[in-house]
């Protein structure tokens, strides 16, 4: 008797614990039924170029929220590292890019110092930041666009459309992304004191763990990161725009994080939950376009599949 | 002393939780108009108890009697209907609110139209809190005011609410002298409109100032029930820590560290109103237990030495070398380890695999570039699984899954695998099963035989008789005394304790005789 039950009990953890394939692996046989064209190159590609600013967003977000903060300047980040890149352009698309990460790392240094070491909430600091810094991209460029031209501009564009044997550029900072983030959070002593920091704060000081410390290298991480999904961005789109790019990507990530499996209360980072999180809310979109339906319903949807989602997952002990 | 009639009568009352039967059939009865004070250890079952009447738990088995109508309280609304209003040491009120809104929070008076009628509340307000002798700006928020009128404000709304008896949990725990004497002339007040308080305190003094009977509670068994008359402090003392039948003996005879090292020495630490100019010294090799009673600041000294708090004055030296601790790294960096009293909000990282667990402070030394050697780690962990006999399916076991002695070890690994020479332990074997406290007292043996010095804190004063060279005894942030090897005597330290403020001389003569 006692067996049956224990039998219940762990299908339903496993349940849990791949929920989130499983939810990708419907959206998937829905669309093979429903989708005209759907498994083609087209779609692969797509997929790619438009995942690249989620996950990588959604990576530094990962580690943020596994820490037990929130990193919700990202998208302005996003905007500015955009317009700093366009701006330095013609002292080499290197130069520009490297600054570009410069700035967007500066903007994480403030969130960390402010949430490591002097306490305030995360989400108050990085809203401040999201307003401040997408301000400062404006007045950079007077609140205009800037399209991409001179020189360098078609090499920089490269980084927009290029492609390797058929597959879009963007694979490689997303393959790179994921891969380092994962490697950081499973393999090195970061990793740990990240984890350590957000599911018991008291127990990783008293364990003789940095906060301060941990606290700005995953704010600044997550920075760069953000700094590098603006860069290739606005290289994919031809121009930089402080008004428009990167908005309301925090909130892409932050989705992704949680339909992914990540416990927002900090603790627990499951990077390939946040990929496939994104895969996730990226395929909503998709369907609903390939299938012309308006753009509204695929909102809809989302907001129903990350309640799913996270009920689904919820931690009945905790 | 003749005793009013009864208010208050819980019979019987047994209350379990997972694992753990918290309550084993307590009675406790509290008469019209009594300051009853209800005192235990940690664990002994007070608040438990408490909660089972305010309505926050329901119990298994038991009646409770108020007021001559049987009480089955649901919630704490209920309880309150009922006439059992409770300050709690976290004030349960809403600070920015005004301190008149915050008396009528809930149950606020309107006038004919609907709107509320705050002429009324204020003036109302006024009335209860100068009733109390209490004269404030009853618009200004709660927050203005500092914590001992925020908790005249609790008790007044108590009042108000026609509360028949009144439960204070550690009220004077955050007050200063002052304080509490304008919060005991509130309890005579209350006395004397015949409200019965129930009044939950560690500092003996003031139980024996204010209270007129006390319970007290042992392992969630009644260990005694007296008018205050009748009893002293000692004998108060023994029904609370009591002595335990002995099942293991004192492995050590006499001391033979006169000679060896100091370890560490800190000299008059203060700390607010918790460390009173106190130090210890300890030896290398050498089991030093603290003991005292709840809120003498053995587990706050210990924090001071780990650098987890830092002291107001004081000194600490290591191997002779004057240190200031900024943060428990730098104490760990010279070779100490704290395994904390409460594992689960100071010790375990609860979603960490064990592996993760034992190994936290130990990473830097098996990684190379920040990255850890996956294989070293492994190999770390399994040493200790086998050597300390942890009980758990794999390494890669979350530990919140651990049983409590388990979760011990792993804590205790964590420092070992750094080759420490100092570990700090607080309540070392509480709620750990009497199997794995054998083991563990047995590993702090072995540790001080290899030369590795042990700060003990315990609330069992039978365990540190059985394991210590030398026991200083404390009581409110002072040290009162110190016995050595074969003097460790439970009822020395309890007589050590209540003779509380006595002459330092006399009590360390007295000890040693």
């Amino acid at each position: 008797m006692s067996n049956t039950v224990r039998t219940k009990a762990d299908t339903v953890a496993t349940l849990k614990k791949y929920s989130a394939v499983i939810l990708l692996l419907v959206f998937l046989v829905i669309n093979a039924v429903i989708t005209p064209n759907f498994f083609s190159m087209g779609t692969v590609r797509n997929i790619i170029i438009q995942s690249c600013t989620i996950i990588l967003t959604g990576m530094g977000m990962t580690m943020v929220i596994s820490t037990g903060g929130i990193d919700i300047s990202v998208g302005a980040v996003m905007a500015l590292a955009g317009i700093v890149t366009v701006k330095l352009l013609p002292y080499g698309v290197l130069t520009a890019c490297i600054a570009a990460i410069f700035v967007g790392a500066l903007s994480g240094a403030i969130a960390g110092f402010m949430v490591g070491k002097l306490r305030v909430q995360a989400m108050v600091v990085t809203l401040a930041l999201m307003i401040g810094v997408r301000g400062v991209a404006q007045i950079l460029n007077d609140a205009k666009i800037i399209y991409i031209s001179g020189d360098n501009a078609d090499s920089f564009k490269m980084l927009g459309s290029a492609s390797l044997g058929g597959i879009p550029i963007q694979i490689i900072p997303i393959v790179l992304a994921v891969a380092i983030v994962w490697f950081v959070l499973e393999k090195t002593i970061l990793g740990r004191h990240i984890q350590a920091v957000g599911d018991n704060p008291s127990s990783a000081q008293l364990a003789g763990i940095n906060s301060t410390r941990t606290l700005m290298i995953v704010y600044i991480s997550s920075a760069v990161l953000a700094a590098i999904a603006g860069i290739f961005a606005t290289a994919k789109i031809g121009a930089a725009d402080g008004n428009s790019l990167g908005l309301l990507s925090e909130l892409d990530a932050i989705a992704a994080v949680a339909v992914g499996g990540t416990c927002m209360s900090g603790g627990r980072a499951k990077i390939f939950g946040t990929v496939i999180g994104a895969l996730i809310m990226l395929l909503i979109t998709i369907t609903v376009n390939m299938n012309n339906i308006t753009y509204e319903y695929a909102q809809v949807l989302k907001a129903f599949i990350i309640i799913f989602a996270v009920y689904i997952q919820r931690d009945k002990a905790a | 002393m003749a005793r009013n009639k009864i208010l208050l009568e819980m019979r019987g009352i047994v209350k379990n939780f997972p694992g753990v039967r918290a309550l084993k059939g307590v009675d406790f009865f509290v008469a019209e108009g009594e300051v009853h004070a209800l005192m235990g250890e940690n664990g002994a079952g007070k608040s438990t108890l408490i909660k089972t009447l305010t309505g926050i738990y329901q119990r298994d088995e038991g009646s409770i009697t108020f007021d001559g109508k049987e009480l089955n309280p649901k919630t704490a609304l209920e309880a309150q209907n009922a006439g059992i209003s409770t300050i709690y040491q976290e004030l349960n009120l809403v600070p920015f609110q005004t301190v008149y809104e915050n008396m009528y929070l809930g149950r606020e008076p309107r006038t004919k139209t609907g709107v509320i009628d705050r002429k009324a509340m204020i003036t109302g307000c006024e009335q209860v809190l100068a009733d109390l002798g209490i004269h404030i700006n009853v618009t200004a928020p709660l927050s203005a005011y500092g914590t001992a009128i925020q908790q005249m404000v609790a008790i007044g709304r108590a009042i108000s609410v026609n509360a028949k008896l009144v439960i204070m949990d550690e009220p004077t725990s955050s007050l200063d002298t002052k304080e509490v004497r304008v919060l005991f002339d509130i309890i005579k007040k209350l006395k004397a409109k015949n409200i019965a308080v129930i009044f939950i305190s560690h500092r003996l003094d003031e139980i024996f100032e204010i209270c007129e009977h006390v319970t007290i509670l042992k392992d969630g068994t009644l260990s005694g029930e007296v008018d205050i008359g009748e009893i002293d402090q000692l004998r108060l003392i023994n029904l609370m820590i009591g002595k335990e039948a002995k099942q293991l003996e004192r492995t050590k005879k006499g001391y033979t560290l006169e000679n060896a090292e100091t370890l560490v020495e800190m000299k008059d630490i203060r700390q607010g109103t918790r460390l009173n100019g106190l130090g210890i010294t300890i030896k290398k090799g050498e089991v030093l237990g603290l003991a005292g009673l709840l809120g003498s600041g053995r587990t706050e000294l210990s924090k001071v030495l780990f650098g987890a708090t830092q002291p107001d004055e004081g000194e600490i030296f290591w191997m002779g070398q004057e240190q200031k601790f900024k943060n428990p790294k730098d104490a760990i960096g010279l070779g100490m380890g704290f395994c904390t009293e409460d594992r689960k909000v100071e010790g375990i990282i609860p979603h960490l695999s064990v592996r993760e667990n034992m190994t936290i402070a130990l990473l830097p030394q098996i990684s190379k570039m920040g990255v850890v050697s996956a294989s070293k780690q492994r190999q770390i962990v399994d040493e200790y699984i086998k050597r300390l006999a942890i009980k758990t399916p794999t390494q890669n076991q979350p530990i919140r899954n651990l049983s409590g002695g388990n979760q011990q070890k792993v804590l205790l690994a964590r420092w070992l695998c750094m080759n420490p020479k100092l570990v700090i332990m607080d309540e070392p074997t509480r709620g750990i099963d009497v199997g794995a406290k054998a083991e563990i007292e047995a590993l702090i043996q072995e540790l001080a035989s290899q030369g590795i010095s042990i700060l003990m804190i315990s609330s069992e004063i039978a365990e540190l008789e059985r394991n210590c060279d030398r026991v200083v005894v404390m009581r409110e942030g002072r040290k009162l005394g110190e016995l050595i090897g074969d003097d460790i005597h439970q009822d020395k330290v309890m007589e050590i304790i209540a003779s509380g403020g006595g002459e330092l001389e006399n009590i360390g003569g007295a000890a040693n005789e």
